[in-house]
C-alpha cells in the first residue's frame, strides 16, 4: 500500500457510543471497519478488483479495499477485503427470546429433581433422519460429556439413553413409547437445503398426530440451531453452538417440574 | 532390524501383530462360511450387469432378491447366472434384462452340472479380471509417464450434491496442488441397501456414489491430470451396505483410493457386523487385486471417545484392519490406515503426545501410506484459529511421513468446503510441508522423554486390548463396546437379513483368481 504505516483517511466522524446506531469497531469507535472475504466467478485483474470494490459499496461499506486477491482456478477469484460499514442496528430495540430457567451444573440438577420430582427423568436422544453425525447427541449424553461438562449420562437424575444417528423418526418415537420417555432430544449437524427443518417438522407432526406432544419435553439443538428456531418449529426449546449438557439438563429439569407442579410425587 | 526414533520394542510390535492375525483368522473362519445379498450383486456387476429396471431397482438387485426371496441366496448367484448361460445362450446382460421384464425365472430352469456351469462363467470372468487390469495397468502407466505429487498427499473433499459441480471444483483444487480428491457421498447412502444409477445432480452433504458419477469424475481428473502433469487420484467410499459392490464399481472405472475399514459400518452405522464383515473381505479382496489404497476410519473412533484416554483403540483397531487386510490379499502398501489429530487444544503438550502417537504409527506400519485425518472435533467455528490447528497437524504431517493427509479446512462444522477454503488449507499445507520438508530426518527425540513415554504406553494398552479381544472374540468385543464407546449386539442393526451360510456347491471364483492376481 502507497499510503505507508498509518491511516491518511479523515475520520471526523463522532467517536462517541451510542447504542441506538451501533456499528462495527475496528480500532476507533464508530469507525465501521470490517473484514469481509469471498470469490467471484471472474477471472483475476483490474476488472475483478474494480468489481469486488463495486460489490463492496453495494454491501454498504465505504473506502473498500481489496487487499489481496488471488485466482483459485480459472475464472474464480478470491478476495480479501476490508470496507466502512455504513449501515447501524439500534441495539436498544433487540429482543432476543432465550431458554427461560437458571443453568445449574450437574449436582444442582440431580439435587432439584431428587427434591421436586423424585424419581429419575427418562431422557431419549438421537441424531435423526438421514444426519449420520453423532458428535452432537454425544456431546450432550455421553457419560464423559465435552470441554469438560459431563453429559446426561453422568447425571444420577437422568436416565439417558442414546440411541446414535440415523434414527428414522417413526422409530425415534417408538423407542421413546417403549422406554418411556420424559424427554426427547433431537440432534441436528446436516443443514444443506434445509434437510433439518424438514425432519424436525415430520417430528413433531407425526407426536401430534400420535396425542404425544405434549406428553414430552421436546428439544433440540445443533450447531445450525437456534431457541428461536426450535420455538418457531413448534419444540420446547432449541441449543445452538456454546451450549452444553448443563443448559439441557436444567432446562428439562425446570421444564418437567413447572408442568407437573402440584401433582402427587 | 528397524531403527525405532521412539525407542519402540518391536519385539512387542510383533507380539501385538500376532495377536491381531489371531482376532484376524478367528473372524475369517466366520467370514468364510457365508455370504450377503451385496456380495452376491457385486458378482453380478462383475459379469458387466449394469442397468435398471422399469421402478429404477439394479438389475444386480433384481437378480439378488429373486434368489433370496426363494431362499437360495446360500447356492449364490453364478450358479443360477452360468446355468442361464448354458440354457438359453444369452449373455448375463440379457439375461438379467428378461429377469427384470418377467421373462425368465433362474430357478426353474433345467439344471446343468457345476462344471459345465463354471466353464460357461469362465468367458465372461476373464472378460470382468481383464477390464479392471487393464484399467489397473492405464493409472500404472499415468503414475509412469506424468507422475504424482509427493507424500503426504494432499486430500481434499468435494460434496456439491451435483456431480457436474463437483467436477468444477475438483479440477480446481488439482489446480491448486490437491493430489487426491474425494467426492463426499450423500448422507444417508450408507443405508441404502441399492447403488443408484446414472450421473446425479442431487444430494444432501454430498454426492451419490454411482458407476456413472465414477466414470464423470475420473475422466475430469485425468484431463487435469494431464494438464497439471500429475496424476490425480480418486477416492470414494466402500462402507455401508454396498460395500463390495461399490469396490467393483471403483475397480472398473479407475478409483484409486477407498475408504474401507472392517468395523466403521458396525459402529457408526449400526449395520449388523456379521454383514459388514462379509462384505468387507469380498471388497478388500477387489480393492487388493485393483490396485486400489483403502482406507479405514480408526480417526472416528475419536470424534466419540477421548484422543488422549483411547488413543490405543486406534492403534489397536490400525492392527486388525492390518490383519484382515493382508487376509484378503491387500499389500501393505495398499493399507491407508487411519490415525487422527483429534486432541483438545487446550491440553498442554498435547502437540507432544500427537507427535508421539503420528511417529508410533508410522514406525509400527512402515509400508502403508498411513491416512492421517485433521482435527474437527474442536473446531469451533473460530476460522482463524482453526487454521493454526490445521497448520500444527500439517507440521506433525510432514514431519512423521504421513502418506496421505487429510487437508482440515478452517471452516469445519460450518460448511462444506468452499473453494476458497480449499485454497487456504491447501496453501496452508504446502508452505508447511516445504518449510519443514527435512524435519523429521533433523530431529531426534529425547530419550524417556515426553514423546518416547507417550509412544511406549499407547503400544503397551493398544497390546493388553488386543489380548482381550483374542480372548473374547472380536464379535464379543464390539458387544462390549470396545471401539469408540459404542456397543452393538451379534444379531442386531441393519442388513443381517441379507447374509446367508454358503450352501453346498457355492461358486466365487473371483476371490481365488483375485489372489492370484490373474491377468495383472
Amino acid at each position: 500500500m502507497s499510503g505507508g504505516l498509518y491511516s491518511t483517511e479523515k475520520n471526523d466522524f463522532d467517536k462517541t457510543l451510542d447504542l441506538t446506531a451501533v456499528k462495527p469497531y475496528g480500532d476507533t469507535m464508530n469507525d465501521g471497519k470490517t473484514q469481509i472475504s469471498f470469490t467471484l466467478p471472474v477471472a483475476a485483474g483490474d476488472e475483478a478488483i474494480e468489481a469486488a470494490k463495486q460489490l463492496m459499496r453495494k454491501m454498504g461499506f465505504e473506502n473498500p479495499l481489496v487487499v489481496y486477491h488471488k485466482e483459485l482456478t480459472e475464472g474464480y477469484t478470491f478476495f480479501n477485503c476490508y470496507g466502512s460499514c455504513t449501515h447501524t442496528v439500534d441495539f436498544t430495540s433487540i429482543h432476543v427470546p432465550k431458554v427461560e430457567g437458571t443453568k445449574w451444573d450437574m449436582h444442582e440438577t440431580d439435587e432439584f429433581i431428587r427434591a421436586n420430582i423424585g424419581r429419575p427423568l427418562v431422557v431419549v436422544g438421537a441424531s435423526t433422519g438421514t444426519d449420520a453425525h453423532t458428535v452432537g447427541i454425544d456431546a450432550i449424553m455421553n457419560m464423559k460429556g465435552f470441554a469438560g461438562h459431563y453429559g446426561l449420562e453422568r447425571y444420577e437424575m437422568f436416565e439417558a439413553h442414546n440411541l446414535g444417528s440415523q434414527v428414522p423418526n417413526d422409530e425415534f418415537i417408538a423407542k421413546a413409547v417403549e422406554l418411556g420417555a420424559d424427554a426427547l432430544l433431537v440432534s441436528q449437524t446436516v443443514t444443506q437445503k434445509d434437510v433439518h427443518i424438514k425432519n424436525m417438522v415430520e417430528l413433531v407432526e407425526m407426536l401430534e398426530a400420535e396425542g404425544l406432544r405434549d406428553k414430552v419435553i421436546l428439544v433440540c439443538g445443533g450447531p445450525r440451531i437456534s431457541h428461536e428456531l426450535a420455538k418457531e418449529l413448534g419444540y420446547d426449546a432449541g441449543f445452538g453452538m456454546n451450549t452444553y449438557a448443563d443448559d439441557v439438563a436444567s432446562f428439562v429439569a425446570q421444564e418437567y417440574e413447572r408442568r407437573h407442579k402440584g401433582e402427587k410425587k | 532390524m528397524q531403527e525405532s526414533k521412539l525407542g519402540l520394542d518391536f519385539n512387542k510390535v510383533a507380539h501385538a501383530k500376532d495377536v491381531a492375525r489371531n482376532i484376524a483368522c478367528d473372524v475369517q473362519k466366520f467370514v468364510d462360511q457365508y455370504t450377503t445379498v451385496a456380495v452376491e450383486r457385486t458378482l453380478c456387476r462383475l459379469l458387466g450387469i449394469d442397468g435398471v429396471d422399469e421402478n429404477t431397482v439394479p438389475l444386480p438387485n433384481v437378480l439378488v432378491a429373486d434368489i433370496k426371496d426363494k431362499g437360495l441366496l446360500g447356492r449364490g448367484i453364478l450358479y443360477f447366472i452360468g446355468n442361464a448361460i448354458i440354457a438359453t445362450g444369452l449373455t448375463p446382460q440379457q439375461i438379467a434384462e428378461k429377469v427384470a421384464a418377467g421373462e425368465l425365472d433362474l430357478t426353474r430352469l433345467e439344471g446343468h452340472s457345476d462344471e459345465e456351469i463354471h466353464k460357461a462363467l469362465k468367458p465372461y470372468i476373464e472378460e470382468s479380471l481383464k477390464r479392471i487390469s487393464a484399467r489397473r495397468a492405464k493409472k500404472e502407466h499415468y503414475l509412469k509417464t506424468i507422475g504424482e505429487g509427493s507424500k503426504p498427499y494432499l486430500y481434499v473433499i468435494v460434496a456439491t450434491g451435483n456431480i457436474y459441480e463437483d467436477v468444477v471444483q475438483a479440477q480446481a483444487a488439482a489446480r491448486q496442488g490437491a493430489d487426491i480428491i474425494a467426492v463426499i457421498r450423500t448422507t444417508g447412502q450408507s443405508l441404502l441397501d441399492y447403488v443408484p444409477y446414472g450421473a446425479t445432480t442431487e444430494g444432501f452433504g454430498g454426492t451419490f456414489a454411482t458407476q456413472e458419477n465414477f466414470r464423470i469424475m475420473r475422466k475430469a481428473l485425468d484431463e487435469v491430470g494431464e494438464e497439471v502433469g500429475r496424476y490425480i487420484r480418486l477416492c470414494n467410499y466402500c462402507s455401508g451396505l454396498c460395500m463390495p459392490e461399490i469396490a467393483a464399481m471403483g475397480a472398473l472405472e479407475g478409483l484409486d483410493v477407498m475408504l474401507n475399514d472392517a468395523l466403521y459400518g458396525i459402529l457408526f452405522r449400526d449395520i449388523n457386523m456379521q454383514r459388514t464383515l462379509v462384505d468387507q473381505f469380498m471388497s478388500r479382496v477387489i480393492n487388493g487385486y485393483a490396485g486400489v489404497i483403502i482406507n479405514t476410519g480408526e480417526d472416528n473412533y475419536l470424534t466419540t471417545a477421548d484422543a488422549v484416554e483411547e488413543a490405543h483403540t486406534v492403534l489397536a483397531s490400525d492392527l486388525i484392519n492390518e490383519q484382515l487386510a493382508l487376509l484378503a490379499g491387500l499389500p501393505e502398501e495398499q493399507m491407508g490406515l487411519g490415525h487422527a489429530f483429534e486432541m483438545d487444544p487446550s491440553l498442554e503438550n498435547g502437540f507432544l503426545l500427537e507427535l508421539a502417537q503420528a511417529q508410533m504409527i508410522r514406525e509400527i506400519f512402515p509400508k502403508a501410506p498411513l491416512k492421517y485425518m485433521p482435527p474437527t472435533k474442536f473446531m469451533t467455528g473460530n476460522i482463524f484459529r482453526g487454521h493454526i490447528q490445521d497448520a500444527l497437524f500439517n507440521m506433525i504431517g510432514i514431519w512423521t511421513h504421513q502418506g496421505i493427509q487429510l487437508l482440515g479446512m478452517p471452516t469445519e462444522a460450518i460448511h462444506t468446503p468452499f473453494m476458497s477454503d480449499r485454497y487456504l488449507s491447501i496453501e496452508n499445507a504446502k508452505y508447511i510441508f516445504g518449510n519443514m520438508k527435512s524435519i523429521g530426518e533433523e530431529m531426534e527425540f529425547k530419550k524417556d522423554g515426553i514423546v518416547q513415554r507417550r509412544a511406549a504406553e499407547v503400544l503397551s494398552k493398544a497390546t493388553n486390548l488386543l489380548e482381550q479381544l483374542e480372548s473374547e472374540g472380536l464379535f464379543t468385543a464390539l458387544e462390549k463396546g470396545i471401539f469408540a464407546d459404542v456397543k452393538r449386539p451379534k444379531n442386531g442393526g441393519k442388513g443381517l437379513e441379507g447374509v446367508a451360510p454358503k450352501a453346498e456347491g457355492y461358486y466365487n471364483p473371483f476371490v481365488q483368481l483375485m489372489l492370484n492376481r490373474e491377468f495383472i
